[in-house]
């Protein structure tokens, strides 16, 4: 059963109607935020605690929780809310709809969350290349500020909030939330070691809390129909409506917002036009943005797109970022693109990334070619267990998943490249060597 | 990446910089955005000051020496660490660029949907060599980038600040030859799709409030 478009959030995801203030406030936005700020912090957590909601941004954080986390005295430290707008996972998309054609969504969110925890800053950081977006964020703030909504006894409700956009410059790591804290306080974007984390030591030493721009924009809509209402949909512990970013090769690419658990066949078919040439030329899918192992066409039959149905099969929700390949795809070839951009993005610090997304990346360009032998793919699914887990952040988990996918559901393609490169050149390679 | 490979010395370098009246209005409403002794937080926005300036005075949008040691001075801070943040972050050009930036996004999501025939169009039509260069006549730079973040509308071609979607050979050669002749098509979908909707229009929130 689809989702009908009463229980849709983003009700101008596609940007049909305008962004203004005026626009928003009759799809329902700003309504009643005082009322909401004024049942008070504990309230807020609790309600957004019992509507199940999980951090949209990939990693799936009970949202509630984390927000607990932050301390409930106010002392000479400020605490601040930091807002991930940093979308940079290859496959993700859904943030941009926001910030350029629901804005509101997320200038409100920001003001309940801050009361949330206790913060009366928040900065919002978009990514480097969402200039147009970023203008139109910073417009909708501008008319918040003119409305009463944001500064000085927001809303009315008697807190003060401020809430300004700082632009990034083209770095992926900065949408690690500590590379990212590490950027707005105007250094290069490398992760911090946690603990602590940044509840207790944040931006500028002080508590702060990141998250998603999906994560703080439903927050409003929650509050306002109901913990119930959004905990209704999607299976238990994967609650809620979340956008999903369809694209590659199905005939209609596009963004939409669905119920969470939603069967991915069931997805694709009814709101990208399917796959390109039907469902039996689907190949595989890296469901959740490029982090995501991919799952091969078996899998993707029956799979159900939540955080847990995918977890069963080694796999993530991630951002929702739904990478369609059908049989056309050279699937050794799509992850070497990938394992390019994690060696690219490295940041540099920890030894097994910087090295080793680079090694990945030159055994990656030779599996494409064949040029390798079948037992070089042991030794790099070993390396890439060896990179895995032993970084500061999860950049080099998620650089060598990818390739563990591949290796795990589509060994015997890799094995007939190889053997394919061998027919055509008799001289036997050096193991391992790059 | 092939980036052509150029040390900081070989590039002819302004012998000064200083901001102008346009930047120096930025720049006060930039600071402004963060506590009192924590200036240091601006350096990202003020690069982008300094690479705005030099698009406008000299027509091409990149950061020189003198630029980063100008906004050190501004903000208090040592130059290295100006300039080490100049060079973490991809978005600032260290050396000139032609007047329009191609940044051909190349990663999976875009390259599943040809972004590698749009790079071709763009070394044709742009009478470009490879990724980082710039055509003879100084109209366009060539650069690979990494996801931009549009992937429902890919493949994606940037150009300066604005995105072009749902790319492909012949589209990418028109939108060249239009900037060739100093006209500026409007950004968005090329194949007239609304935005992140399925093409022939969304197929959801066709029944919400509003307007």
């Amino acid at each position: 059963m689809a989702l009908s478009d009463k229980d849709r959030i983003f009700t101008n995801l596609y940007g049909l109607q305008d962004w203004q203030l005026p626009a928003a406030r009759k799809r329902g936005q700003w309504d009643g935020t005082k009322a909401l700020i004024e049942k008070g912090r504990d309230w807020i957590i609790e309600e957004v605690k019992n509507s199940g909601l999980r951090g949209r941004g990939g990693a799936g954080f009970p949202t509630g929780l984390k927000w607990s986390f932050m301390p409930k005295q106010a002392s000479e430290r400020p605490h601040y809310l930091i807002v991930n707008a940093d979308e940079s996972e290859p496959g993700t998309c859904k943030d941009r709809d926001i910030l350029r054609h629901d804005p509101h969504t997320l200038v409100e969110g920001c003001l309940i969350a801050g009361v949330a925890m206790g913060a009366h800053v928040g900065y919002i950081y978009v990514r480097g290349e969402y200039y147009n977006e970023h203008l139109v964020l910073q417009a909708a703030i501008d008319e918040a500020y003119a409305a009463g909504l944001l500064g000085p006894n927001a809303c009315g409700a008697g807190w003060d909030f401020d809430l300004y956009v700082h632009r990034g410059a083209g770095a992926y790591i900065c949408g690690e939330e500590t590379a990212l804290i590490e950027s707005l306080e105007g250094k290069k974007g490398m992760p911090r070691l946690k603990p602590p984390f940044p509840a207790a030591v944040g931006l500028y030493g002080c508590p702060s809390t990141v998250n998603n721009v999906e994560t703080i924009a439903v927050v409003p809509t929650i509050l306002r129909r109901g913990a119930s209402w959004f905990a209704g949909f999607g299976r238990p512990k994967n609650s809620g409506t979340k956008i999903f970013c369809i694209q590659g090769h199905v005939n209609k690419p596009c963004n939409v917002e669905e119920e969470m658990s939603i069967p991915l066949r069931e997805l694709i078919e009814r709101h990208a036009g399917g796959v390109r040439g039907g469902w039996d030329n689907l190949l595989a899918v890296i469901p959740g943005g490029s982090s995501t192992p991919m799952i091969p066409k078996a899998v993707c039959d029956d799979v159900l797109m939540d955080f847990d149905a995918l977890r069963e099969h080694k796999t993530g929700l991630g951002t929702a970022g739904v990478i369609v390949m059908d049989k056309s795809t050279d699937l050794i070839k799509a992850i070497a693109r990938l394992s390019t951009f994690y060696k690219h993005e490295s940041c540099g610090q920890c030894t097994p990334c910087r090295e080793g997304m680079g090694w990945v990346k030159r055994m990656m360009d030779r599996m494409v070619e064949g040029r390798a032998e079948v037992a070089e793919i042991d030794v790099l699914e070993q390396v890439t267990r060896q990179i895995e887990g032993h970084t500061i952040c999860a950049l080099a988990d998620g650089g060598v998943w990818p390739v563990q996918g591949l290796i795990r559901h589509f060994r015997p393609m890799m094995e007939e490249r190889i053997a394919a490169y061998k027919a055509g050149r008799a001289a036997p390679m050096a193991l391992a060597a790059e | 990446m092939d980036a052509e490979l150029s040390t900081a010395t070989e590039i002819p370098q302004p012998n000064s910089f200083s901001f102008d009246e346009e930047s120096l209005k930025a720049i006060e409403a930039i600071v402004k955005r963060y506590p009192p002794g924590k200036q240091a937080s601006a350096v990202i926005p003020l690069l982008y000051v300094v690479q705005r300036q030099m698009k406008r005075s000299t027509g091409s949008g990149w950061v020189p020496n003198k630029g980063m040691d100008a906004v050190a001075e501004r903000l208090g801070m040592a130059p290295i660490r100006v300039y080490e943040v100049a060079t973490f972050y991809f978005m600032f050009n260290m050396k000139p660029i032609g007047k329009h930036h191609l940044q051909v996004c190349a990663t999976t999501p875009c390259w599943l949907r040809g972004s590698d025939e749009v790079s071709r169009a763009c070394r044709e039509a742009g009478k470009l060599g490879g990724w980082g260069q710039t055509s003879e006549d100084g109209m366009f730079t060539l650069s690979e980038v990494e996801c931009l973040g549009g992937c429902v509308n890919a493949p994606i071609l940037q150009v300066d600040d604005d995105y072009y979607e749902d790319m492909d050979y012949e589209s990418t050669v028109r939108l060249i030859e239009a900037l060739r002749r100093g006209e500026r098509p409007a950004p968005g979908s090329v194949i007239g799709r609304q935005t992140s909707a399925p093409e022939g229009g969304p197929q959801t929130l066709l029944d919400v409030p509003g307007e």
